[in-house]
């Protein structure tokens, strides 16, 4: 008998909030958290602009109480902040209660480390203690041994869509009855690297980013963190948690056409979409708000609006990017767009697309510019990565 | 209840183990403390316009991917799941190299798209046209472990067909680093092989191992695969115990187990973590070992699955592979165990079939 | 311009990694892209890149790559005009 997946706790940080309040609030105020990059010293500082976090890393070390011989990187930093939130949100008070695991996403892990300190390790030996934070999994093992979780935990890695697998992964734990409770996110900080990456793939936008719009130019990077409790909805009732939403929808598919650029038909996005609908059970016409990929980038836009219009042919349900509120958060951006989901349900509001003007000629779909009251039963939530990696998740308020 | 049979599998390594003449008789312990894969010959797997661009992590993936599906008679898998601890490093090294030494200019594009851990898998499903469920695990020496037990959740939830594999590279910078902080071995430690080590450190190495999974059993089957479980951290004494459970877990236990595959890399600090196992446990179960081949990297684990399948498959033990030498007239059950410095513990329960 | 068209063909083939192709294989006024050489978009952000690193020319917008970057012809005509 599979199980149904209960959300039961939230938490995230981004540069438009550091709880799930803050965002909330800054997401109906149309507050958007663009602004030219404070904390990395980049040549091409005058020409992005990002959703920075306002926190420094030593103010994240006091905030978690962490000791001075920490080598936290910035993303280990921001992902134990957001996972906490979402603990105390479920109201766990015994991690190891049940079959509790932790499933985590990132691309940068502690690269920004690593960028800073490459050539010094020989000579300052203090700071070798980063070598080992390297690694994309480290971040995961310093949250579960922080938490004092015993159970299950891994590390996911897919680019921009890491997040959504992530998500996916731990609610098919749970319909299995592998895992009864999971904690599920990811986590990316700024950095060199990254800024530096998509420079040469010349798709950073030099103003706030516009998704959808005909004249987009291309992204603003952003970083963040936002993790999810899910439980079996046994268990959720058994333990009398508030359940927040369910999971009753997720896929995977990989667009098999270039390293980067997503297929002009998009594809990959399709069959995701299509295929979150089936495992919900549920038709096009049921969703009422789709949460975008929406990255701005010439390429995304124009092959998520032909897949949009692929599945959902003459009804296009209200539909909007929330990019424009943080820039896109890479490995986290599932995650963060999961919460925001679950806030569209939760309160029956769709968040606008900023910075929205004229359509893409070719497809002529026209985003949610404010904020808008609706009846919300099922949100449908896209990330797309490099490699062709396309996910989808499906939300909905009850079984 | 279902089955998971291994029917292909592929694997590029330290050893000249692309080429299927070869059996474990040719292959020698390594004798250097960093070592670069044996390389395949490329141009028989990939076509030189995608070659061009491909890291040797993502080379070495895409040929032990194809000799899996092929041994497998498998033209399309339903999900194509990578494991990586350190993702492609050399370009990830690269295009950092390029960011410092050359203060933020003149940079291209193709270093930092390889870079991304998920590259191989994506390059593996571009090759096939495979538009299938497609994930990469990055969870240091679990990385692959994990993407095992993807598969069994893919062929529970209907799949028939699964390709899974672990890969990672050699990062020179990177291995300088590690050096600095005592995680490689020193070379010249390395003369008396690394069974009973009295050194720190082990040989770092690369590799790419890949698996055909599948519901039903092939003329190509080399094992059953039963049972996986993984903890981040365990105490030396407290394995023993973990273990057990696991084996009760799938109704089995010490007694049963013909042949015991040990993550031993030669590393004085961390190899206590079999010793007792080796002394105790198993004192009289054959025990194997196989980093002596490989050397050790995040996903080192899958080249002691390749090797415990062929094993499987052959019923005899190959002398390189032995630590022990016991009477084992049949191979059913084979219990491999690994950790990386403490961490990342895995326990994988095989048999015959 | 016979030189720069010789550069041209050798750095393609360095920067490129083309490892099969000698200079002697790529006509002035074969297609590059798509069918012709097969190179690709990643293939134009790294010549992009070329351009301004060893002839001062700065491209803002990938997009005119697809005119610039035809052939070997249509590039040394942009290069002649445009370098600094």
């Amino acid at each position: 008998m599979s199980k149904g997946v209960a959300i039961t706790g939230m938490g995230i940080i981004s540069s438009i909030g550091n709880t799930v309040e803050e965002n909330f609030q800054s997401l109906i105020d149309k507050n958007a958290g663009i602004s030219k990059i404070s904390k990395i010293d980049t040549i091409h500082k005058d020409e992005i602009k990002v959703g920075e976090i306002s926190f420094t890393n030593d103010e994240m070390v006091q905030i978690l109480n962490l000791p001075e011989s920490n080598n936290y990187s910035r993303t280990a930093l921001l992902a134990e902040i957001a996972v906490k939130e979402a603990v105390n949100n479920a109201k766990i008070t015994d991690i190891n209660k049940y079959k509790t695991g932790l499933i985590s996403a990132t691309s940068v892990g502690g690269m920004d480390m690593t960028e800073r300190y490459y050539y010094s390790y020989k000579d300052e030996v203090d700071k070798r203690k980063y070598i080992d934070a390297h690694s994309l999994g480290d971040s995961t093992l310093k949250i579960a041994s922080s938490l004092g979780l015993t159970g299950f935990t891994t590390t996911i890695s897919t680019a921009c869509s890491s997040a959504t697998n992530a998500i996916m992964l731990g609610a098919r734990m749970i319909k299995s009855g592998k895992l009864d409770r999971v904690i599920v996110g990811g986590a990316d900080c700024l950095s060199k690297f990254t800024i530096n990456g998509f420079k040469t793939l010349m798709i950073l936008s030099e103003t706030d980013c516009m998704p959808f719009d005909k004249n987009r130019t291309g992204l603003n990077l952003g970083e963040a963190a936002a993790y999810l409790v899910l439980e079996s909805d046994e268990i959720a009732k058994k333990e009398n948690k508030k359940v927040l939403g369910y999971i009753t929808g997720y896929a995977n598919a990989n667009d098999a056409f270039h390293q980067t650029a997503s297929s002009e038909d998009g594809e990959g996005a399709t069959l995701a979409m299509k295929k979150a609908l089936e495992v919900a059970k549920k038709s096009p016409k049921e969703i009422d708000y789709i949460n975008a990929h929406g990255t701005a980038t010439p390429n995304n836009d124009s092959s998520e609006s032909k897949a949009i219009i692929r599945i959902f042919g003459k009804t296009i349900p209200s539909f909007s990017s929330t990019k424009g509120y943080t820039g896109h958060t890479l490995a986290a951006a599932g995650a963060i767009e999961a919460v925001y989901s679950i806030l569209a349900l939760q309160n029956d509001i769709i968040f606008p697309n900023l910075n929205f003007k004229t359509p893409i000629e070719e497809t002529l779909l026209i985003p949610e510019t404010e904020v808008i009251n609706k009846k919300i039963k099922h949100v449908l939530s896209n990330s797309f990565g490099f490699g062709g990696n396309c996910s989808s998740l499906i939300f909905s308020k009850e079984l | 209840m279902n089955n998971y049979y291994i029917n292909g599998i592929g694997c590029v390594s330290a050893q000249d183990t692309s080429n299927l003449e070869l059996s474990f008789d040719d292959f020698k312990e390594l004798k250097n403390n960093k070592v670069e894969v044996f390389k395949p010959n490329y141009r028989a797997f990939i076509k030189p316009a995608m070659i061009r661009r491909m890291s040797s992590g993502v080379k070495s993936g895409i040929v032990a991917s194809s000799i899996a599906l092929k041994e497998a008679n498998i033209d399309l898998p339903e999900a194509i799941i990578t494991g990586s601890g350190m993702g492609c490093l050399r370009d990830s090294e690269k295009f950092l190299e390029g960011i410092i030494n050359n203060n933020e200019q003149y940079l291209t594009p193709t270093s930092f798209i390889q870079s991304t851990h998920n590259t191989v898998g994506g390059q593996i499903a571009l090759g096939l046209s495979c538009k299938s469920y497609n994930v990469t695990y990055v969870h240091q020496a679990t990385s692959f472990e994990s993407s095992l037990i993807d598969s069994m959740m893919m062929i529970d939830e209907g799949s028939d067909h699964i390709l899974i594999g672990g890969v990672d590279e050699i990062g020179p910078h990177t291995t300088e680093n590690h050096e600095l902080v005592g995680h490689v071995k020193k070379e010249s430690d390395l003369k008396n092989g690394i069974l009973n080590s009295d050194s720190k450190g082990s040989v770092f190495s690369e590799g790419a191992q890949f698996f055909a999974i599948e519901r039903d059993k092939k003329n190509s089957t080399y094992a059953k695969f039963i049972d996986v479980a993984v903890y981040d951290k365990l105490e030396i004494d407290e394995v023993e115990n973990k273990m057990n459970q696991f084996l009760n877990d799938n109704k089995m236990q010490i007694s049963d187990i013909d042949m015991i595959v040990l993550g031993i890399n030669g590393d004085i600090d961390y190899d206590e973590y079999y010793n007792l196992l080796m002394r105790k446990t198993f004192k009289n179960t054959q025990q194997v070992y196989y980093k002596h081949l490989s050397g050790e990297y995040n996903t080192a684990s899958a080249f002691g699955l390749w090797a415990a399948c062929k094993i499987i498959k052959d019923q005899s033990i190959p002398k390189i592979l032995k630590i022990n030498n016991k009477e084992v007239p049949t191979i059913n059950n084979v219990l491999l165990y690994n950790q990386y410095r403490g961490l990342s513990h895995s326990f994988t329960l095989l048999s015959s079939c | 311009m016979e030189n720069l068209k010789k550069e041209l063909k050798e750095k393609i083939i360095e920067n490129l990694n083309l490892e099969d192709i000698e200079v002697a294989d790529i006509n002035d006024d074969d297609v590059l892209f798509g069918d012709g050489l097969g190179l690709d978009s990643i293939d134009a952000l790294e010549l992009i890149v070329m351009l301004d690193k060893d002839y001062g020319i700065k491209l803002t917008d990938p997009k005119q790559g697809k005119s610039i970057f035809q052939s070997i012809n249509t590039m040394a005509d942009y290069i002649t005009e445009n370098r600094k």
